[in-house]
């Protein structure tokens, strides 16, 4: 019998593949540093317009996954598709990401959305229609003039999101962007969330909240140890997760065997 | 007791006070020349720093030690520098700038340049690494980055210019080598200040010296005005 716990091979969407044609894929990508293989000879497909979440211990390779996906670094082995085509500049501009950790630039709230307008080359009317939707959306009108570090952690989170959805990206990562945030602006960034995905926007989201994985999620992904542990969809893994790695951390134990031979 | 340091002093601020015209000759032209140098060491420095600050490329490193060493430049190195390129059987030599305040504006852009370039180096490079992933994910094109990064980091950037003016305002090594101290043409103030009190005329030396005194210490208030807004409103 196959082992699903370590097959790295794994089609993410496939227990759901009615969701759509392949958006993105990875194989056999590997990202090394420090002589330590980070990630693992992993083989990931996102289908488009599904919801996929990323879930893992701490250290297991989560965000830098989302990192060679997005193509922010360069994988040390493998490759990243985009449509069938090795990821590049024009892929690379159909994507947005939002971080755990906002970056703000040093203006105001409105000059880092206008900004992110500009390097895509929105110029006048359509994009100051763009930057008043996707101000409104996130609810900071009043904030707009205001500089956009002053701004609470849930505003900065929402503010980030806007930046994001404002380029109207095909893929939208997520790295924990409600790790640090209360319950109400948490709520918020779920919203625009799924506001994105009825839109049509791809998500993939890392969470460690299995509730929230449950709420935004339609595939999942289980890393341990750089590789993929365990995939498919969100509710058959949380509710009978086959892999011993995903039934500790549901568990909350915490869980040292390694996956690597 | 015209002699003694009180009544010196007394006599520099009559001096400025009356606002004596060979005094504001020399304020004047110390302006002119130092203004010039660090507006010109700015349009080199700035974007030479922001380019090494920004990208990696071979020998970057080398580069960024050559512009730290380049900070400490004596100043009558660089005077006898440029005396030897503009003296008459220099190679720019048929320019006939020696001894013109244009060949002190090149001696203080050449001193205050490696300043403005090594400090904007280190400020837009602490920036870019905050924003590198960002400017990454948004698909910022390279030379997008680099004004990006000036612009975003413009209150620090002020703070480097005025170190390049401190700098510029109170050199006197490279222009009286290259300016000569000429009256009415080429004195300065801090070149003033050497000749006057070696001919024992105190009280002009003291009231330049008051008057550099002031500026330094007006240079510094601005210095400390702008961290104080740029830190209200977070731009810090």
């Amino acid at each position: 019998m196959r082992d699903v716990a370590y097959d790295t091979h794994a089609e993410i969407a496939a227990p759901s593949a009615a969701g759509g044609e392949p958006l993105m894929e990875a194989r056999r990508l590997c990202f090394d540093a420090g002589g330590k293989r980070l990630i693992d000879n992993v083989d990931v497909v996102i289908r488009k317009g599904r919801r996929t979440v990323v879930m893992g211990a701490n250290g297991t390779g989560k965000s830098l996954l989302l990192r060679l996906l997005h193509g922010l670094i360069p994988p040390s082995g493998g490759e990243v598709l985009w449509r069938g085509a090795p990821l590049d500049g024009a892929a690379r501009r159909a994507q947005a990401m939002v971080f755990q950790r906002p970056v703000m630039l040093r203006r105001s709230a409105l000059a880092n959305l206008r900004f992110a307008l500009a390097v895509r080359g929105l110029q006048g009317a359509e994009r100051a229609r763009r930057e008043a939707e996707a101000m409104s959306r996130a609810r900071l009108e009043d904030l707009a003039r205001r500089p956009a570090r002053v701004l609470s952690g849930g505003e900065q989170q929402r503010l980030a999101m806007a930046r994001a959805l404002a380029c109207k990206p095909d893929i939208l990562f997520l790295d924990e962007p409600t790790a640090s945030l209360d319950p109400a602006s948490t709520h918020a960034i779920e919203a625009l969330t799924n506001e994105a995905h009825r839109d049509g926007v791809t998500v993939v989201m890392i969470t460690h909240d299995p509730r929230q994985a449950r709420r935004l999620g339609d595939d999942l992904i289980f890393l341990h140890d750089g590789r993929i542990a365990e995939t498919g969809g969100v509710l058959p893994v949380l509710d009978n997760p086959k892999s011993e790695a995903a039934r500790a951390w549901l568990e909350g134990r915490l869980y040292l065997g390694g996956s690597k031979s | 007791m015209s002699d003694s340091f009180l009544g010196v002093l007394g006599e520099a601020v009559g001096l400025i006070l009356a606002g004596d015209r060979d005094l504001m000759e020399i304020i004047l032209l110390s302006l002119r020349v130092t203004l010039t140098a660090v507006f010109l060491a700015c349009l080199i420095g700035l974007p030479l720093g922001a380019l090494v600050g920004t990208f990696r490329f071979p020998g970057r490193i080398v580069v960024t030690v050559i512009l730290n060493a380049l900070m400490g430049l004596p100043p009558v190195v660089v005077g006898l520098l440029v005396y030897l390129m503009l003296s008459a059987s220099g190679p720019l030599g048929m320019l006939r700038l020696l001894y013109t305040p244009t060949a002190m504006i090149i001696a203080q852009t050449i001193l205050v340049t490696p300043i403005v370039a090594a400090l904007t180096r280190q400020v837009i490079e602490d920036l870019h690494r905050e924003y590198a992933e960002q400017f990454a994910s948004l698909g910022v094109r390279p030379l997008d980055r680099v004004g990006a990064l000036l612009w975003d980091a413009r209150y620090s950037l002020l703070t480097v210019a005025l170190a390049g003016f401190g700098r510029a305002v109170a050199e006197v090594g490279a222009v009286i080598i290259v300016g000569g101290n000429i009256n009415h043409v080429t004195r300065v103030m801090t070149t003033t200040i050497a000749l006057e009190t070696s001919k024992g005329n105190l009280q002009l030396a003291l009231a330049l010296g008051v008057v550099l005194l002031t500026i330094a210490v007006l240079v510094n208030a601005c210095v400390m005005a702008i961290r104080a807004s740029s830190v209200r409103s977070a731009y810090a």
